[in-house]
């Protein structure tokens, strides 16, 4: 989903006599070839890999967080099954994502230990709230669909375990979308009230959701090597045209206004101009200063402290029954 | 795990809106004036019972202890999320004024609701969530098991739906409480603990009154007093191999299922769960 590229580390130095190695390996990404768990991979390739996935699963995980806000409070019976049923998908996205990065050497609960104590990242927008019912439908028009635009691209990446999980996601996101969507419809030909919402919840989503492209190309210093190793595969402007291009018409067909005085439709590169969202904001966000850092960290840290017992006691009860096995079989062979 | 709804292809929401739309006129108890009041009743403590404990086990969203849990919650939660639909749906029908399951679910009242006290309580800790749900599960699954032989064939065809789901439902909960109560020092004492606390409450869902009277001479449901042994005999296997210890109390907690007296909890649910269609009650959603 998420191609922020937060926090990313210099690139390790190269061990001596794996240049040879490292042209192999470029000339089967050149080639368009898969890279599986057991193929020999530099170990840069490798560390940048768990970052992103770890962080797109951690995005996953946390993004239950503004929708869940919502579940208890659905309007109706049948948008609070469908609001379940799409938290559901992302805990599911979650879980695929670290199962793939597990397949580079990490473990979930280090991955997971690295989100609570800070030093791994979730998306930005993630951090912000959602305050009115037209705020669930936002989330699954825009932020889904930026993902969309993000992850429909990843199916192509080069590491097999995170394009396979990329192409069972996209699967299910063109829902979360049309949910999204749908809510918004219904929003904004509603009751003069809910058109207030559904605008509200525009203006209030639509730079967050412009920002979770990441950084303008300019300051993206990274980017040429994970292009060169197919683990991105836009840049972060070129996604974000597509997603103000895509989008656009939608909010005129629902007759909401993009909150920018100065998005126009540019004939001559058959786009729109639009306004940059607030790149300070983004980078204070990250930093851990935007509007529900505190609350997303502090919800999974608690599930996580809370749960403790939980998964020791599921752990206790597995030994019991594997040492109750074994003296199964002792009995058995006396 | 199940597989997930698709947003349009929901079987769950598919019946229950067949059912707001057709009368199937074999089902001659729909139409029976005499039994209306009852039934209607009947049905609203199945839809209530399940709504509210749908809406209890959402709060974990995002929440529990493993992404695993997280997942099957949700999923518990919109098995019966799905069978309020079609329970409260029929009950809408039964009554004939009008109202359907978002309207009983959504513009009652308290004292209103008949669901049984044990699904209004506070979620706890998992353990306590857990143990809840297996006491209610090991009801449930009993409840649907009798409800595929009703002599009403709406009755039937929503029991035999829930049942395939609540066979899932009550093989996990069972799962876990023997996991727990037979894991560590810590997890043996909060799951006796949750058991203690639970139990009175669950005894009111196998008590009789005229209501269920009326409708199991009907032929559509079983007393529930009747679906004990069943109820006790998983429950003690269950809990043998859990190394818990079943307490000796037969105290039912009255007041649910004949929405005399609710917990305090029932308010503050449906605060919240209400909140946009009392706020904004012309709209539509
Ligand atoms: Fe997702
Ligand atoms: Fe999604
Ligand atoms: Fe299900």
């Amino acid at each position: 989903m998420y191609g922020q590229e937060l926090g990313a580390t210099q690139r390790d130095g190269i061990e001596a006599g794996t240049e040879e190695l490292e042209a192999a390996f470029q000339a089967r990404i050149d080639n368009n070839e898969r890279i599986e768990p057991k193929d020999w991979m530099p170990e840069h390739y490798r560390k940048t890999l768990i970052r992103m996935m770890g962080q797109h699963a951690h995005s996953e995980i946390v993004g239950q967080l503004p929708e869940g806000n919502w579940i208890t409070r659905a309007p109706t019976l049948e948008r609070k099954q469908i609001l379940l049923a799409k938290v559901q998908d992302e805990a599911g996205h979650g879980l695929y994502l670290y199962s793939a990065a597990e397949t580079l050497g990490v473990t979930r609960d280090d991955l997971t230990e690295q989100l609570l104590s800070g030093k791994m990242k979730y998306s930005s927008i993630f951090n912000y709230p959602t305050l009115n019912w037209a705020d669930i439908g936002a989330v699954g028009w825009l932020v889904d669909g930026a993902a969309i635009m993000n992850q429909v691209p990843l199916q192509r990446t080069s590491y097999g375990p995170y394009s396979r999980a990329m192409i069972r996601i996209c699967k299910e996101e063109s829902f979360h979308q049309r949910q999204g969507f749908d809510i918004m419809r219904k929003m904004a030909n509603g009751t003069p009230e809910q058109r207030e919402m559904a605008q509200d919840a525009l203006n209030r989503f639509w730079y967050p959701s412009l920002m979770m492209f990441g950084p303008s190309d300019k300051e993206s210093v990274h980017s040429d090597q994970s292009m060169k190793w197919r683990i991105k595969i836009n840049t972060n402007d070129e996604l974000r045209q597509k997603f103000v291009d895509q989008t656009v018409p939608q909010a005129e067909f629902l007759g909401l206004s993009v909150p920018d005085d100065k998005l126009a439709w540019n004939e001559e590169k058959g786009g729109y101009d639009f306004s940059e969202p607030d790149w300070n904001e983004f980078f204070q966000v990250i930093k851990g200063n935007g509007p529900c850092n505190e609350e997303r960290i502090e919800a999974r840290r608690k599930a996580w402290d809370d749960g403790a017992w939980f998964r020791d006691a599921l752990t206790a009860h597995a030994e019991k029954q594997a040492q109750r096995r074994g003296e199964g079989v002792l009995q058995a062979a006396e | 795990m199940p597989s997930l709804p698709d947003m349009n292809a929901t079987d769950v929401v598919d019946m229950a809106r067949r059912a707001a739309e057709h009368q199937a006129p074999r089902d001659h108890h729909i139409h029976n004036e005499d039994l209306k009041p009852a039934l209607f009743e009947w049905l609203c403590r199945m839809g209530d019972s399940s709504l509210i404990l749908g809406h209890r086990v959402s709060e974990w969203c995002g929440h529990s202890p493993v992404l695993e849990e997280d997942i099957a919650l949700a999923n518990i939660a919109l098995d019966l999320i799905g069978h309020t639909q079609m329970w409260l749906g029929l009950a809408g029908e039964v009554e004939g004024k009008g109202r359907d399951a978002d309207a009983l679910a959504y513009r009652r009242d308290a004292a209103d609701f008949r669901n049984f006290l044990l699904v209004e309580k506070q979620n706890g800790d998992i353990g306590s969530t857990l143990m809840r749900q297996f006491l209610f599960d090991a009801w449930h699954i009993e409840r649907l098991r009798g409800l595929k032989g009703s002599s009403s064939e709406r009755v039937a065809e929503i029991a035999t739906k829930a049942f395939k789901e609540v066979s899932y439902h009550v093989d996990r909960s069972a799962d876990l409480v023997i996991r727990l109560g037979d894991g560590t020092d810590e997890s043996h004492r909060r799951m006796q603990k949750a058991l203690d606390s639970h139990w009175t409450y669950a005894n009111e869902m196998f008590t009789d009154d005229g209501l269920d009277e009326a409708v199991a001479e009907a032929g559509i449901a079983m007393r529930p007093s009747g679906l004990k042994p069943a109820w006790d005999a998983l429950v003690d296997e269950v809990l043998a191999e859990a190394t818990l210890t079943r307490p000796q109390n037969d105290f039912a907690r009255r007041g649910g299922k004949t929405g005399e007296r609710h917990t305090e909890h029932l308010g503050h649910i449906l605060a919240e769960m209400q909140f946009l269609q009392r706020a904004y009650p012309d709209a539509s959603w």
